[in-house]
């Protein structure tokens, strides 16, 4: 290691944290053609459902990590402000005159400065800290407007929520939004925009101040910036773009409830961004996707689903805190070392047994819920493609069986694992 | 006169109630300067833990055994859960403690089911203490209330007069000293949050039983806890007591005296308007004092948050 304290702009390798500072365009111009091609993948209409209800939690869960990952600030109630701007856009596709004065592709604008209102409001005394006192104001803050709904009926419309119709809005070039197709497009414009904004708002002063303030807000007040008004500005910007996925979310489904509002919304958006993975930007967009597929594909298959989403955000908690980007960013090392192909061997060796193991604890846990809570008489079950009695013995052993085993051959080769990962990550050095 | 003391014995029988969940939480806070999402959740284990247990053995053995097997999930849960995540920091210390309330939650459906649990008041206690004017007071609420006092008074006791509670009010504000004089501070913080889920577990028995056995009941008293403890000062065992006991008081108060908002209004000199339907202020108008019951709690939260940060007991920020 050298001493040298100043580096030398010219070569951009010295630029303090170069990677981190250098703008490249190509992920982005990837990811817009990958979004163009989607629909000629996968053509079917609840794909198609699927896809903007990810687009939308890709959108909300980046504005959420603006809070969490960049500014350090654990929000429990930030599905308030996408319930909110949400609302809002309902209400002007209730209001015909306004509404028609205007295409659709703006209106998600007018759910974001709603958000910002809100956030402003909120912001101006939740700000102060960080840490518990900050993520239990959001969590009484969010508590209230929620339990507001059904108070405030004007205009969070009581129990039963409140619906329009988007194809009322100003034709845009001849496009009404009749279909899902369309709406997906839209929705798929806004989070190339929304993401590209949010990034490029994390490479601005304003974004780099928000990591020095959740690293040291000690230090970053003695060099002169109010940590507070540096937390505002991340909080208000967040509650912008929740605001827009709100807004996405009143033109895909034409109505919000108080569901949209609550604790428990706001609860997932934590789980998926956490999930993903905070300390990288790329991470809630992978948290977004997987989480929603987790959701619509598992939930189809099994009434437990929301138990295993459960365990799989507690183990992520408190094995992997770096979440899914953390464990994928763990291996740019070893690539870059060339070593990638000395982990294949016992990566199959530790994770094949590992997942049969997990797959046979799952159905253990299955069987028990189905001997336990099925109708009585009803002692068949089907699973993994298998039909069979759940009141005999064997397909229990047979289980049991499996879980056992499977964690115990990957119990034995983690220890190889490990000597693998350290050769892969020490080689470099010694060539 | 004689509703006003009905409503008096009512809100402190919620009060102690969730001071019963504040006084743990508040102590595991002070302790740990974290913020156990999952306390409420470990007051609904308590429950259904009593419930199983009472079928077999009865209330009694379930008031006695089920809080001793909360404190020892919990006392598990810090020594294998909270202490492995602390060495990231306080922000996933927290996530984890969400983590596992949705957890607790998601378990709880899965081995009882999504239904209320049949589990009822011992027959010893139902019966009518007294009557204030015509209004009943069940033998139940005393119960809970004495329950709650001496658990109160116990915890007191132990914590200013006894060595162990010497050695723990010392764990709290100087850990590091503690340590060097030879005590064991990790056994002393996970005998705590022991100590803090018991107490929970205790509430969840007692309450198990009035407010109804089902998987939503961590949720529904879980924020009101949190309020409860932000509105006393995060820290402050009085302050939690104080906090409890007025919101026991004020939601109590609020639902059973209809006091609706247009009354108000009208009482200050502001006119009722003529085409009320139309109205954009419409909900504000109509709305009564049962309604906003709930979230009373959550705007005193507000209000102290804005204009009292501390918290009512609060010595300073954090």
């Amino acid at each position: 290691m050298s001493d040298q304290l100043t580096t030398d702009p010219s070569k951009p390798a010295q630029r303090m944290r170069a990677g981190s500072m250098s703008l490249t365009l190509m992920p982005w111009i990837i990811a817009a053609i990958a979004l163009i091609l989607m629909p000629y993948i996968f053509t079917s209409n609840s794909a198609l459902t699927i896809m903007n209800q990810m687009w939308i939690t890709v959108i909300f869960a980046l504005a959420y990590n603006m809070l969490l990952g960049q500014g350090g600030m654990l929000s429990f109630g930030h599905a308030v402000y996408a319930g909110v701007g949400g609302f809002a856009c309902m209400h002007i596709m209730n209001m015909s005159d306004l509404f028609a004065s205007f295409p659709l592709p703006v209106l998600p604008i007018f759910g974001g400065l709603f958000g910002i209102g809100l956030a402003m409001i909120v912001g101006a005394f939740s700000t102060r800290n960080a840490g518990t006192v900050f993520a239990m104001i959001s969590l009484g803050v969010g508590e209230l407007i929620a339990a507001c709904s059904v108070i405030i009926v004007a205009f969070f419309g009581g129990e039963e929520g409140i619906s329009g119709d988007r194809t009322y809005a100003m034709p845009f070039f001849g496009n009404e939004f009749l279909q899902q197709i369309d709406v997906y497009y839209l929705t798929s414009f806004w989070v190339i925009l929304a993401a590209a904004l949010m990034y490029l708002l994390s490479r601005t002063p304003v974004g780099r101040m928000a990591n020095a303030v959740r690293d040291n807000p000690e230090r970053a007040e003695f060099l002169g910036y109010s940590a507070r008004w540096v937390r505002f500005y991340s909080f208000v910007a967040s509650g912008f773009f929740a605001g827009i996925a709100g807004g996405l979310f009143a033109i895909n489904y034409e109505i919000l409830t108080e569901e949209n509002l609550n604790t428990a919304s706001s609860g997932v958006i934590l789980l998926v961004t956490f999930l993903g993975g905070v300390g990288f930007f790329f991470g809630p967009i992978i948290g977004a996707i997987v989480f929603t597929l987790v959701q619509t594909v598992l939930s189809l298959q099994t009434e437990l689903w929301a138990f295993y989403a459960g365990s799989l955000f507690v183990a992520t908690v408190m094995f992997f805190p770096g979440g899914l980007a953390g464990l994928l960013m763990m291996h740019v090392p070893v690539f870059k070392l060339g070593n990638a192909k000395q982990l294949i061997q016992p990566y199959i060796k530790t994770l094949l047994p590992a997942a049969i193991g997990i797959l046979g604890v799952c159905a253990l846990v299955e069987m028990t819920f189905h001997f336990r809570h099925a109708s009585i008489g009803d002692d068949e079950m089907t699973l993994f493609w298998t039909t069979f009695d759940s009141h005999t013995l064997l397909p229990w052993l047979i289980a049991g069986a499996v879980a056992l085993i499977g964690i115990g051959i990957a119990k034995r080769n983690a220890s190889e694992l490990k000597e693998a990962w350290d050769a892969a990550n020490t080689a470099g050095d010694a060539s | 006169m004689e509703l006003i003391l009905v409503n008096i014995i009512d809100g402190l029988v919620t009060g102690l109630l969730l001071f019963m969940l504040s006084a743990g939480l508040t102590l595991i806070f002070s302790m740990m300067g974290v913020l156990n999402f999952a306390h409420a959740s470990f007051y609904m284990l308590g429950a259904y833990f009593a419930y199983q247990i009472s079928i077999a053995l009865g209330f009694w053995m379930g008031l006695l055994i089920a809080p001793l097997i909360v404190g020892v999930l919990g006392a598990g849960v810090e020594r294998y859960g909270l202490r492995r995540v602390h060495q990231y920091g306080h922000v996933p210390e927290l996530i984890f403690t969400f983590g596992l309330a949705l957890l607790i939650e998601e378990l709880v459906q899965f081995i009882w089911g999504k239904n209320q649990m049949p589990y009822s008041i011992p027959e010893v206690l139902n019966f009518t203490a007294f009557s204030i004017a015509g209004n009943s007071i069940p033998a139940y609420k005393i119960f809970m209330i004495f329950i709650s006092v001496a658990i109160f008074i116990g915890l007191l006791y132990i914590l200013t007069r006894t060595r162990v509670g010497m050695i723990i009010q010392a764990a709290l504000s100087y850990p590091r000293t503690v340590e060097a004089l030879g005590h064991n501070v990790p056994l002393i913080f996970m005998g705590v949050f022991g100590v803090g889920t018991a107490l929970a577990g205790v509430a969840g028995v007692i309450a198990g039983p009035v407010l109804g056995t089902f998987p939503g009941m961590a949720f529904v008293l879980g924020s009101i806890v949190f309020v409860t403890i932000v509105i006393g000062g995060l820290g402050s065992l009085w302050g939690a007591l104080v906090a409890s006991l007025l919101i026991g008081w004020i939601t109590t108060f609020a639902k059973s005296y209809n006091l609706a908002m247009s009354d108000v209004f009208n009482a200050v000199g502001i006119a009722t308007p003529e085409n009320l339907s139309d109205h954009w202020l419409r909900d504000l108008w109509t709305v009564t004092s049962p309604q906003i019951a709930d979230i009373l709690p959550y705007i005193l939260m507000v209000l102290i948050l804005i204009f009292r940060p501390a918290g009512l007991f609060g010595k300073r920020h954090s």
